[in-house]
């Protein structure tokens, strides 16, 4: 184990380095560019013994790691924004022939306008694309994330692609200081891939093809159990994870302060820090606040989020995400969850950061602030309510 | 009596009981290439006429690794497999894509030009059968000009589809490729002979064959490869090939066959009036000027 | 050695695999249907040139000692064989059926 200091994409190349996959295939985007960067200079200098192909487009990017899944290989591939909406014809692709790449995504704003910072429309907008979606936090779980997205992927079980969400400069760009493991402990900790979804010279096979009526719903219902049943297998792996590396997470979401939380405010990725310093604040003033960071977006822990915002008063989900003409995606996931448990508290969405327009601890005083008076469904922080519908107070 | 042609590929049938239409042109070529390539072929095909009529689980009529790729995606995807299966250790294989016209010259065009850019070693067929035929014959990049498609209906206003033929074989000669054929079902020991030498040469070799489609061009099943054939003896079609830079003229008619009358066996240009066939003779001679400036004819 | 027809057709939900790919070369249903006419071989004045063989888009003409044979289930009946048969060894007669 060493320690280094480095950004979240750096941090997040040295957790592929130590996954060794077989080929790399990516194409340049900002704030994803850093990653492909260090990736090229450790194939350079022998310390990752990957095929790098540098392709010609997003596109492409993922079609040729589908054709190295399809051989056998591990595969790895990263983009970011118009990127990830280029090749999103390649992940249903991919997620549909069950092949267990993982790619880093670094969230950023879509066009128009046009926009290179943070915010969550890319990677939330393709969350029926059959992927499994993680959303980090800080690079060290970035750096955890890339190791463990390949056994959970790899896991005969699930099969499914794994896109890691790293929130564009906010993480990718931010140096902190990261344990990296040891290539042997590394090597324990992730087994080669195998697989018989593959090019096979001694039983050939025909692959990626067509399904009629009659068999194709069966294909996409093994699809949609391969992706439930990765949440058994995440809980394995990041038990095995801990034993390896030390280092605990907290399965599919991260709850802080929610037993005992009046009011609780549930959001994705970087923010979650700043939400929990608020929370804390709260507490000192005697309001009983608590956090709920989503750390899977797919598969949705519904159960996990019923379970953490059943005793609250009310709650809020903080995002950085709109679905024009109805509301962020996330709280339309977290008011489904609540729907199905039978939970029955008020809910508000905030909707910040698009763009990357900052969220200071004072927005998230007062989203607290509105969680406990109430507010309308829809807020756009520093704007106000979106005018659809009555207060929901 | 021996075939010599016959007699160098396997005697395996690589692509059988497939639902392409009878006297399908772009099978026939995937068929002779695959014989040619064997067991250790790997084949990409894009969304199209031959992953359609050869992928439909159950029925599946590869007997080698086999894979569709998305419709853009057939030389991404071949660069992926071979990449793959390299740093697998495996080094005794090909990985060839069959892609139509369409799926070649407009939407996969990107594609390939990036995979001959970085020399991957591949082969690349393009069956050219003139438009997109798969989805009910509409027009391609490299329907000729003249022809009656779906998308180019001929009407007392326009005649057709008004443009010529996108010249691929020079786009992929252009990248400075290893090795860029033309072929055509109609001369297939010629094809044959461009597969077995693109398989003896390491980088990316594209070879475009044409490979006519009854349904679309509007001729019986059985003169698919007659109509194959004339289409090179008209002039309208070459047999070439590019390598270490230069290009070669493998075939020279002595004279022409009539265009108007290989025009006028098929459906899409029975329309085609007698100026419209002077502009396609223009444009022939005006090809085979070029050629035979810029072509060794050994 | 090339693709063949099998006794298993179909699949319950359990039999059909996780991921899409499947052995090679599995056949479940025959061609024979499309044809409006059959090609026959009058072997007779065949001289074994093959190159019907060579040209048969569908792969259903083998050589066998040295004389075509005809694949009638995957046979689709485009005619091409007859028409390159220059010595016409290959006739066609209306299938009925």
């Amino acid at each position: 184990m060493s320690k280094r200091f480095l950004s979240g994409n750096e941090a997040f190349a040295e957790g592929i380095r130590l996954a060794k996959p077989d080929v790399i295939s990516a194409y340049p985007i900002t704030p994803q560019t850093i990653v492909v960067e260090r990736l090229s200079e450790m194939v350079e200098d022998g310390s990752l013994k990957s095929e790098f192909i540098h392709v010609e487009s997003e596109h492409s990017a993922l079609s040729c790691a589908i054709g190295a899944s399809a051989a056998g290989a591990r595969a790895f591939t990263a983009t970011s924004s118009q990127g990830l909406l280029y090749m999103a014809e390649c992940l249903y692709y991919a997620s549909g022939g069950r092949f267990p790449i993982v790619m880093m995504n670094a969230d950023r704003s879509t066009a128009l306008p046009w926009n290179i910072y943070g915010d969550q429309r890319d990677s939330l907008s393709q969350l029926d694309s059959g992927w499994i979606q993680v959303y980090a936090e800080n690079a060290q779980e970035a750096l955890d994330l890339a190791l463990m997205s390949w056994r959970i992927a790899e896991d005969s079980r699930v099969s499914t692609p794994v896109m890691v969400n790293l929130d564009g400069f906010v993480l990718t760009h931010t140096y902190e200081t990261v344990e990296i493991p040891e290539q042997a402990q590394a090597d324990a900790f992730l087994p080669p891939y195998v697989t018989e979804n593959r090019v096979d010279f001694d039983d050939p096979k025909n692959m990626a093809f067509s399904a009629g009526p009659d068999t194709n719903f069966i294909f996409k219902y093994k699809a949609h159990r391969g992706m439930l049943a990765a949440k058994e297998v995440i809980a394995e792996t990041e038990t095995a994870f801990a034993e390896s590396f030390g280092r605990k997470y907290t399965g599919m979401l991260d709850s802080y302060r929610t037993e005992d939380a009046d009011f609780v405010l549930v959001t994705l990725g970087s923010i979650a820090g700043l939400c929990r310093e608020t929370a804390d604040r709260l507490r000192e003033q005697g309001i009983k606040a608590g956090v709920v960071r989503i750390r899977y977006m797919r598969p949705f822990p519904n159960a996990e989020i019923a379970a953490a915002l059943q005793n609250a008063k009310a709650f809020g989900v903080l995002e950085k995400d709109i679905s024009f003409g109805n509301e962020g995606t996330v709280y339309t996931n977290v008011n489904s969850a609540l729907q199905k448990a039978g939970v029955r508290i008020p809910g508000y969405n905030f909707i910040g950061g698009l763009g990357g327009r900052n969220i200071s601890a004072h927005d998230i005083a007062q989203i607290f602030e509105d969680i406990r008076s109430g507010t309308d469904h829809v807020n756009f922080i520093g704007i106000g309510g979106d005018g659809n519908g009555e207060s929901n107070g | 009596m021996a075939n010599p042609t016959a007699e160098r590929l396997s005697r395996d049938e690589y692509f059988y009981g497939h639902k392409a239409c009878a006297g399908c042109g772009g099978s026939l070529a995937v068929r002779a290439a695959l014989k040619v390539l064997g067991q250790n072929a790997v084949s990409v095909l894009p969304a199209g006429c031959m992953s359609a009529v050869g992928f439909n689980f159950p029925q599946l009529c590869f007997s080698n690794n086999s894979i569709i790729s998305t419709f853009a995606g057939t030389a991404s995807m071949l660069t992926g497999i071979e990449a793959g299966l390299r740093a697998r250790g495996y080094s005794d294989f090909t990985a060839v894509g069959f892609a139509g016209d369409g799926g070649t010259a407009d939407i996969g065009i990107q594609a390939l030009s990036g995979a001959i850019d970085r020399n991957d070693n591949i082969i690349y067929i393009c069956y050219d059968n003139e438009a997109y035929m798969n989805t009910g014959i509409q027009k391609s990049g490299l329907t000729p000009f003249g022809a009656r498609t779906t998308t180019t209906p001929a009407g007392a206003n326009i005649h057709g589809n008004l443009r010529p033929k996108k010249n691929m074989f020079e786009i992929a000669a252009a990248h400075d490729i290893p090795y860029a054929a033309t072929a055509s079902v109609g001369y297939l020991p010629d094809f044959i002979r461009k597969v077995e030498k693109a398989a003896q040469i390491k980088g990316t070799k594209y070879i475009h064959v044409i490979a006519p489609c009854p349904t679309g061009w509007g001729i019986a099943p059985d003169e698919t490869v007659e109509i194959a054939k004339e289409v090179v003896d008209c002039g309208l079609w070459y047999l070439a090939e590019y390598e270490n830079g230069a290009f070669t003229l493998n075939h020279k008619p002595k004279d022409f066959t009539s265009v108007e009358a290989y025009l006028k066996k098929q459906g899409r240009f029975q329309h085609l009036d007698l100026d419209d066939i002077k502009t396609v003779i223009e444009s022939r001679d005006q090809k085979w000027s070029y050629i035979e400036r810029n072509f060794t004819y050994k | 050695m090339r693709p063949y027809l099998r006794e298993k057709t179909s699949f319950s939900a359990a039999e059909i695999p996780e991921a899409t790919a499947f052995e090679a070369g599995y056949l479940v249903s025959v061609n024979s249907g499309w044809r409006s006419i059959r090609p026959v071989i009058d072997t007779g004045r065949c001289v074994g040139c093959e190159q019907c063989y060579l040209y048969c888009p569908d792969g259903v003409i083998s050589i066998q000692n040295g004389r075509p044979v005809i694949d009638y289930d995957f046979c689709k009946g485009c005619g091409i064989c007859a028409k390159i048969c220059k010595i016409g060894a290959i006739g066609t007669e209306a299938e009925h059926q």
